[in-house]
């Protein structure tokens, strides 16, 4: 069967796992059934225990449901130590279903899935040596990649049902109050995890910092805790994010944040009041600089900043120029220490942040996304999960969920990455749908969705911005690089990547070497 | 032409090509080590072996590590190598670019 973006999906995969072709972003008003945990009653005595062998061995069966948060990056210790023993104790057809999966998790992962131990995943995204495995072959159950939103709406509604969680966190009491705020390894807000805490049945926190009773804010919340565990060190501090976010220097990573920065400014929504998302990289933090100066000339604030929260953006937030910051994550150690010091960042949970089926998530507030792309094709349709070898190497993050949300979705990448191209004519494989894409900047000039004629009419007016057709910029990168030959799969379907409602947007095939 | 030495010429920086042309007796014998050898292996080994019988070596051992390098760089590059390999830098033979 083919989906709306013109993707064949595999019959056989389609009907085994019930699943339904993606169809629109527009998502209606259905009515959705949310699940609740089991939860054993305590009085909430005697929840601290030292031994994580012992809180597995009790809780934790074959074929269950495991969760973790990414929110410790590639400083986690939480993972390694929790999978260790899960593999020594010889379980087997276990689901994981991370926030996300970083670095530091790939080869354990690799370990259990050989050993039979992990049996399924469904994560935001992979990379590296686990993304090389998956798409050689390595898991027999396709992966299901869901968006940060998709995530959140997964678990309310039961596709995910968490058996236990085991959440890392740098403080907690004795009760189960716990922050990513205070402690050794801070990684800032909680976000990811607070979705695990709320709906599985079994709630574990490590920590290596437990503090008198009452301990606040609590993120995570002493009723919905059954274990606080002891550790040594549950993080390292220094490999949780980048310590002090750098300026990029590259003339068209820079060239790309003006033009960036101009398409703001002379779109409608540049007014007092609007709202703005970007990312972590080098463009994207490039563009928070230049929207500064950009707001300080014309007088203007911001109502709120969201998503993975940078120090540029709480530096806005401490200037006045961004009235909320809405956190859900943090990138860098300035952003994640300040969550203490700064009352209007506001940590959100996933659901809040980007679920599509809640009664209305922070990116439906939204005016202006600027996201990236390891590939965008001619119909705008956007890849962040597969490199031009057709291997896995990225996540869906939030890319879904706010290129749906915001008013004007902006795609920064330069034309050329080495000798692969980035706009092509058709994406390796769709993540978000070209029909959520508003504009793409690149440093050979900027194109917009046809179907935004009120921008392309706005922006035809700005003196030094090149409007192009999407057409064209695929046609000069093909000029510098030349035809690529087409890459080969097999008819194996390694991974599914759904779309923010639970719709298959695409698959992706087992690559040949 | 007659290969007197080994030739290298390039570098392993992002976007270039490092090319190193040694005596061979059978004909052009490529090694391709490439990061983008999958879409664009032939289109590499089809420059390479172009550029090297426009300068007019039929024989030649030829490691290539590739980083991503375009068609005009890999030109330069193979030329360079099979001029310092036949000891014939000193008269850079532009027109077989």
């Amino acid at each position: 069967m083919e989906n709306n973006v013109k993707r064949e999906l595999p019959e056989d995969v389609m009907n085994d796992m019930k699943l339904k072709p993606f169809a629109s972003s527009e998502l209606g008003h259905p009515e959705i059934q949310r699940t609740a945990p089991v939860v054993r009653v305590t009085t909430g005595q005697n929840k601290v225990v030292d031994s994580l062998e012992e809180v597995i061995k009790s809780n934790l069966k074959d074929g269950m449901t495991i969760s973790f948060h990414h929110h410790f990056r590639n400083g986690d210790f939480a993972f390694n130590k929790v999978m260790d023993l899960i593999i020594k104790l010889g379980y087997k057809d276990l689901t994981l279903a991370p926030s996300s999966l970083t670095g530091v998790m790939n080869d354990k992962i690799i370990e259990a899935i050989k050993k039979g131990v992990i049996t399924n995943i469904t994560s935001s995204g992979m990379r590296g040596s686990l993304g090389d495995f998956v798409s050689h072959g390595g898991l027999k159950n396709p992966v299901i990649f869901r968006s940060h939103g998709n995530r959140a709406r997964s678990i309310e509604n039961g596709e995910i049902k968490i058996d236990v969680a085991f959440l890392g966190v740098p403080i907690s009491d004795p009760a189960g109050n716990a922050n990513g705020q205070e402690g050794n390894a801070v990684f800032g807000s909680l976000g990811y995890a607070l979705m695990d805490a709320q709906y599985a049945d079994k709630v574990v926190l490590l920590t290596d910092n437990i503090v008198p009773y009452p301990n606040t804010p609590a993120s995570i919340k002493q009723d919905q805790v059954d274990y606080v565990v002891k550790v040594d060190q549950i993080g390292d501090p220094d490999k949780i994010g980048s310590g002090a976010t750098r300026f990029t220097k590259d003339p068209k990573e820079l060239k790309i944040a003006q033009m960036v920065n101009q398409v703001i400014v002379n779109s409608p929504y540049f007014k007092d009041g609007f709202s703005f998302q970007t990312g972590s990289g080098g463009a994207a933090l490039a563009v928070t600089r230049y929207l500064r100066q950009s707001m300080l000339d014309n007088n203007i604030t911001a109502s709120f900043a969201v998503g993975g929260i940078t120090k540029p953006t709480v530096d806005l937030l401490e200037e006045g120029l961004v009235r909320k910051v809405m956190d859900v994550q943090d990138f860098d150690k300035g952003a994640a220490l300040s969550m203490a010091q700064n009352r209007n960042q506001q940590e959100i949970d996933a659901s809040w942040y980007a679920d599509p089926h809640n009664k209305g998530a922070v990116v439906n507030n939204l005016d202006v996304s600027i996201l990236s792309a390891l590939q965008i094709d001619t119909n705008f349709n956007v890849n962040v999960m597969t490199g031009s070898d057709g291997v896995i190497r990225g996540a869906v993050g939030g890319h879904q969920d706010s290129a749906a949300g915001a008013k004007m979705t902006i795609i920064t990448a330069p034309l050329v990455r080495g000798r692969n191209a980035t706009v092509v004519p058709s994406v390796e494989t769709v993540v978000t749908p070209g029909e959520s894409i508003d504009v793409l900047v690149t440093e050979r000039g900027v194109a917009v969705n046809p179907k935004r004629q009120d921008l392309i009419d706005a922006f035809s007016k700005v003196p030094g911005l090149t409007l192009v057709s999407i057409e064209d910029l695929q046609k000069m990168a093909e000029k510098q690089v030349g035809v690529p030959k087409p890459l080969e799969y097999t008819d194996r379907t390694v991974a599914i990547v759904e779309y923010r409602d639970g719709s298959v947007i695409d698959v992706i095939k087992e690559v040949k070497d | 032409m007659e290969i007197k030495t080994t030739g290298v010429a390039g570098t392993l920086e992002s976007s270039d090509i490092q090319i190193m042309i040694s005596k061979g007796s059978n004909g052009i014998e490529l090694d391709l080590d490439s990061e983008v050898k999958k879409a664009y292996g032939d289109q590499i080994t089809k420059v390479i072996t172009e550029t090297l019988q426009k300068f007019g070596l039929e024989n030649a051992k030829v490691k290539a590590t590739d980083k991503g390098a375009l068609d005009c760089v890999i030109k330069a590059r193979t030329l360079a190598a099979a001029q310092r390999a036949t000891e014939t830098s000193d008269e850079p033979e532009l027109e077989v670019l």
